[in-house]
């Protein structure tokens, strides 16, 4: 039998490695498994000569290899050197495929060789999973690979890409980027679309087809791959063609099934879960560890302190101080009341009521990235209409709500261990009341990234947030001086609803009468003249649809459907016309709305008999914006091309402004009669972006905007994340010489983005590495001018607008 | 219909109104205004004063304070188009103002000459004003109709892939031109190499393109004897069509870069005859001190 270890680590990522070379510091006896023949596949991965950081500087490493920000050759040499200097019992090749017994005696079976025993594991096996492999006969030959790094390498080649998303376009767009290399390159779709790829990806590739550069096969897959061939069955039956290497870009499977199979639980089936950890890091399955970006800490430095912390765990050394209780200690300190980290942790999660359900360590990790505030009575915490998208949770004292802009004597009060800022963060609009202490209170405020996650982890959390939420937006909509004890027999049967993107809530003609409140997401009304559907209005989060048929008890009079992914509450009608006739104020608000509405609908039909052509114009461009997923935009930049002269001003300014690098490219994008969208930030309600970043780089700031600030770490995610392509990772470019020296001496490049070969040569003359980080439009955030790009457009072509504003009936009056 | 909350942001514009409409043609009221009064005031004027009212009459010293500084005011346009600053300007309303305000130009420095024209500094100075007014307003007709067709021209071809395209016909003319005898190979190398995209701006202007290489070779490819295997035909109408590709992307990029050379033209007169037009126009004010 082999030797049992004390401790056996899986992965050796920064976390796994780490813990590894403490063991063998502490001489505990131990192993570190490892899928690959190298450390540290995930960094090793990363594109040649990346630039890694080391955020957050606040926190100090703890760990017996060293780690500072640098390039990703010299941080690999490093932990290479530290791993073989502390000793560590590495084996590489060794993927673990299976886990099984107890504590004290796990037996670990490996993909390749003998199985390995241990008291203890440590899984730190990251997230990024397996590539999903290729089936057909032949897929074990050598010239099959699963990642491209470097598209320089090959040249003269037959290479086959296959799979259909962003990888595998990106990577065969990269093969033909140097027609000098002369691949000829053919990329395989399993589908006849490209559903999961961002636009500007397929429409590169479909103009490289048309160019002849590259081959597209839809609706194609591998059959069989012998040494130099590939035989495919396409639609039209099998053919053989020359193929030298072949790349499948397929995805990945997440680990979670693995980490399942081994007896550990996940906080919920959400597939943002992470497992569920005791104070350290133990799981669900006792014995076994769970550290690093497994464990939902995904920033190296994280990792690294937790290699170390698991091991004193494991070694029985209970009481070791945290390493991030300085921050804590920071954080709390400007605090009434002189109570240590943990009395406090324990104060705000005994308090509030979403976060009953927290673990201490999960309550650390949480207060990281959360923000606890004392607010003297008549102190502001947020202002109607500012822009914000956290949660925050009342720990002691309450707060009181300006329900009526109009009168700030009004106010609706809320308490002890409740939430405030929901509809914010579900909906990621503007804050709809101002909100101030009724008293000295404390508050924890929550980022929407930490609240999502809470969510996802605490069941409890996630059901406290929807009642409320529910609860107060029913209240918020509605107005006229209702309480929330009126509304109660309406929301007991309100029923919370996912819509698809073009599913319809309510359709013209249908004999229905519930009323629908949009959450998030937002819907377009469309009505059937003249057998085609007019595009109506358009239907933001935080308002309400399908009134009409409920008050006059008539069918629909008109299509409600969803034009992005959205969530919709369904109130029932009958208990909301008992509502009604108790309260007339109410009555009254909604017929008044209603009649508006009705109003905006005879316009436009009225407009259709005389001026259809108009209409039709209005309805189509209406059509074309939500295709281009301006139902989720906030704030999106068009250009008018009947007066867009093509001066390029815009794109000037917003270098000019912006570190010399572009935010916008005016030419690229989709146009449709006279209105171009460019490649540029929407600004989403939800951002795409923001869903995957380490150091939550990502931000919603004061006007709306979504900006990166400086933690950024440059890992690409969010340029990957957003399907509209409009994020780029650059680095800045190195100072231009003064605009007046450019006018009188030509010095410089003048006004605007450098051009590539005038970057290179003064970067050169600087010397110094930067990083490439992801750059994106902030909307100009704190310029008082507001968006550079459309205050430098000399004609007017260019304009901001957000959908609400834009879609509305004013543009008919425009077109006729 | 609900909406939730007003607007907070910094100044915004978001209206959607041409530089030509801007706030309702507000500038255009103003320049018109402007005018009729200062016509008013010269022909009642006019009539009380002992010489006619030039530049040397009260009149004509403001109606030429004026002039001048609006002159300057306008040539200002060019600084503020390139200094992004944070602050509230729109370069929309700049323009808006600077084509009605400069249009005014006509009548207030027109009646500050007093009708006086003579072979002299001083009427230099008016016609090298006059030109930049023409040349501007060639330029608001340029930019009034122009846009539709540089637009249409394109559709969502970004100039970046109009370049790309090219040089990807290239690459293929290249590797179909492989099995060819010396003499197609040769056309090959004329339109691979010798094709030049854009040429001298009056090229791009007139679109003389009639000498491009690319045409010349497909030509010379027609004419070429039949060729002597089933590979090399194959080879000569593969290339054949990559040629007639290529000179359809030609005649799209170049199209494309002839309605900018057009945008463009007027501020060839334009710049460098404000250049001039300022130059001038201290002369004549140093001019008219000096002898004063
Ligand atoms: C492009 C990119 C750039 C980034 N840049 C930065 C940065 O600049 N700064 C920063 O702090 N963070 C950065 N990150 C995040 C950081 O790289 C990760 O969060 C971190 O590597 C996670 O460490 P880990 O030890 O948990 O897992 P990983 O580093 O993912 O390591 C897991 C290891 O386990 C191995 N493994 C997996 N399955 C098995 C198995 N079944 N058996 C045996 N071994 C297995 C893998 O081969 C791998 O070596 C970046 C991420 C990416 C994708
Ligand atoms: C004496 C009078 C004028 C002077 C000194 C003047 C000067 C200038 C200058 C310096 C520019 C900047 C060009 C550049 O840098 O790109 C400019 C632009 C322009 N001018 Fe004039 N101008 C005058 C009158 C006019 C008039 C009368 C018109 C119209 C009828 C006009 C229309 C324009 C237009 C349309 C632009 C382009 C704006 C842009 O694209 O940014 N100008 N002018
Ligand atoms: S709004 Fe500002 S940052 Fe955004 S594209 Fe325009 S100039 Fe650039
Ligand atoms: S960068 Fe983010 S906010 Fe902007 S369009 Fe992409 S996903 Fe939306």
């Amino acid at each position: 039998m082999s030797e049992l270890y004390k401790v056996a680590i899986i992965g050796s990522g920064p976390a796994g490695m780490s813990a590894a070379a403490h063991a063998a510091r502490k001489g505990l006896s131990h192993v570190l498994l490892e899928k690959t023949d190298h450390l540290s596949d995930t960094i090793f991965r990363y594109q040649k000569g990346k630039h890694v950081m080391a955020t957050p500087a606040v926190l100090v490493l703890r760990a017996d290899c060293q780690f500072e920000a640098g390039k990703r050759e010299k941080i690999l040499d490093q932990w290479n050197t530290d791993v073989k200097a502390a000793g560590v019992n590495v084996k590489f090749n060794a993927e673990v495929k299976a886990i099984t017994g107890e504590k004290g005696a796990f037996t670990i079976e490996l993909t390749r060789g003998e199985p390995i025993r241990a008291e203890n594991i440590v899984l730190a096996i990251g997230t990024q999973g397996n590539p999903n492999r290729m089936r057909c006969e032949g897929a074990n030959l050598p010239h099959v690979q699963y990642q491209l790094d470097d598209p320089g390498e090959y040249t003269d080649e037959h290479i086959t890409v296959i799979g259909g998303g962003d990888a595998g376009i990106e990577n065969a767009m990269g093969l033909i980027a140097d027609a000098g290399q002369n691949n000829s390159v053919t990329l395989l779709n399993r589908g006849a679309d490209f559903p999961t790829a961002k636009k500007p990806n397929v429409d590169g590739l479909l103009a490289a087809r048309d160019a002849g550069r590259i081959k597209v096969m839809a609706e194609t897959q591998a059959a069989l791959i012998e040494d130099g061939w590939l035989t495919v069955d396409t639609p039209q039956g099998q053919t053989r063609y020359r193929c030298d290497r072949i790349i499948a870009r397929m995805g990945a499977a997440p680990p979670r099934a693995f980490i399942e199979s081994c007896g550990i639980t996940f906080a919920s089936p959400d597939r943002t879960a992470f497992p569920i950890l005791s104070p350290t890091f133990e799981s669900t399955k006792p014995g076994i560890y769970v550290i690093g970006a497994l464990a939902g800490y995904p920033l190296i430095k994280h990792c690294m302190n937790q290699g170390y912390d698991v091991v004193e765990f494991i070694s029985g050394n209970t009481a070791l101080e945290p390493a991030d209780e300085p921050l804590l200690v920071a954080k709390l300190k400007a605090l009434p009341g002189s109570r240590s980290v943990s009395d406090w942790l324990e104060f705000l999660r005994s308090r509030v009521e979403i976060l009953n359900g927290l673990s201490p360590l999960q309550m650390r990790e949480f207060l990281l990235d959360s923000e606890v505030r004392a607010y003297r009575p008549g102190d502001a915490v947020f202002i109607r209409n500012e822009q914000g998208s956290s949660l925050f949770g009342i720990a002691d004292g309450s707060v009181k709500v300006e329900v009526d802009p109009s009168n700030p004597n009004i106010t609706v009060p809320i308490g002890e261990g409740s939430i405030f800022g929901e509809v914010g963060l579900i909906s990621g609009r503007k804050r709809g009341a101002t909100i101030r202490a009724a008293e000295p209170t404390i508050c924890v405020e929550i980022p929407r990234m930490a609240a999502l996650k809470l969510m996802s982890q605490v069941p409890q959390a996630r059901e406290t947030v929807n009642r409320i939420t529910t609860e107060r937006q029913v209240l918020q909509i509605f107005k006229s001086g209702l309480t929330p004890a009126d509304i109660q027999e309406v929301l007991a049967t309100s029923e919370v609803i996912e819509v698809r993107p073009g599913e319809p809530i309510i359709k013209e003609g249908d004999i229905s009468d519930d009323l629908y409140i949009i959450r998030s997401g937002s819907m377009i009304v469309e009505k059937d003249l003249g057998g085609k559907p007019v595009f109506m209005s358009y239907v933001p989060a935080g308002s309400y649809s399908g009134e009409m048929a409920m008050i006059e008890r008539a069918p629909r009079v008109a299509t409600v459907k969803a034009a992005i992914r959205s969530t919709v509450v369904k109130l029932p009608a009958d208990p909301f016309r008992r509502l009604l006739s108790r309260k007339p104020e109410l009555a009254k608000r909604m017929y008044d709305e209603m009649r508006a509405r009705k109003e905006v609908n005879e316009f436009i039909e009225s407009q259709k008999e005389q001026f259809g052509g108009a209409v039709d114009m209005y309805s189509s461009v209406a059509n074309f914006l939500i295709k281009q997923g301006i139902g989720e935009a906030t704030d999106v930049l068009l250009i008018d091309e009947s007066l867009c002269v093509g001066c390029d001003n815009c794109e000037r300014a917003c270098a000019d402004s912006h570190d010399g690098l572009s935010r916008l490219n005016r030419e690229a994008g989709t146009t449709f009669a006279n209105i171009h969208v460019p490649t540029s930030c929407r600004h989403c309600e939800h951002p795409h972006c923001m869903s995957d970043c380490p150091p939550n780089a990502i931000r919603r700031g004061p006007d709306g905007e979504v900006f990166i600030n400086e933690t950024c770490i440059g890992c690409g995610n969010c340029q990957r994340a957003c399907p509209y392509g409009v994020i780029q990772m650059d680095k800045p470019p190195p100072k231009k010489p003064p605009l007046w020296e450019w006018m009188l001496f030509g010095k410089g490049p003048g006004p605007g983005q450098p051009s590539y070969e005038w970057r290179k040569k003064a970067a050169k003359a600087e010397g110094g590495e930067s990083p490439k980080l992801a750059i994106k439009c902030d909307m100009c955030s704190g310029k008082a001018g507001g968006p550079a790009c459309v205050r430098a457009c000399p004609t007017g072509a260019a304009i901001r607008v957000s959908p609400d504003a834009f879609l509305s009936v004013a543009r008919i009056e425009k077109v006729t | 219909m609900s909406q939730v909350g007003g607007h907070t942001e910094r100044v915004r514009h978001r209206t959607h109104e041409g530089f030509l409409r801007h706030r309702s043609f507000f500038w255009a009221q103003v320049a018109t205004a402007l005018c009729v009064v200062v016509v008013g005031v010269y022909f009642f004027v006019a009539r009380d004063l002992a010489e006619p009212p030039n530049g040397g009459s009260w009149l004509g010293y403001l109606l030429g304070t004026m002039s001048a500084g609006l002159i300057v005011w306008l040539a200002c346009l060019g600084v503020r188009k390139r200094v992004i600053t944070a602050g509230h300007y729109s370069l929309k309303a700049w323009v808006s103002a600077h084509v009605y305000l400069g249009l005014s130009l006509t009548i207030l420095a027109t009646l500050h000459t007093g009708f006086q024209f003579g072979w002299n500094i001083h009427t230099l100075a008016y016609v090298l004003m006059m030109a930049v007014i023409v040349s501007g307003a060639l330029g608001v007709w340029a930019y009034a109709t122009l846009p539709q067709r540089l637009h249409g021209n394109r559709g969502e071809t970004t100039r970046r892939q109009m370049l790309d395209t090219i040089g990807s016909l290239d690459a293929q003319l290249h590797e179909a031109a492989q099995p060819l005898d010396r003499a197609a190979a040769d056309v090959v190398r004329l339109s691979i190499e010798q094709t030049d995209l854009g040429g001298s701006f009056w090229k791009r202007l007139t679109q003389s393109y009639g000498d491009c290489a690319n045409r010349r070779a497909l030509a010379r490819l027609r004419a070429l004897p039949a060729p002597g295997s089933a590979v090399q035909a194959e080879a000569l109408t593969k290339v054949e069509s990559l040629m007639q590709q290529k000179a359809d992307a030609l005649s799209l990029a170049r199209r494309q870069m002839g309605i900018t050379a057009l945008l463009e033209a007027w501020l060839f007169v334009h710049i460098p005859a404000t250049f001039a037009l300022l130059a001038a126009l201290i002369a004549h004010i140093v001019s008219v001190f000096a002898y004063w």
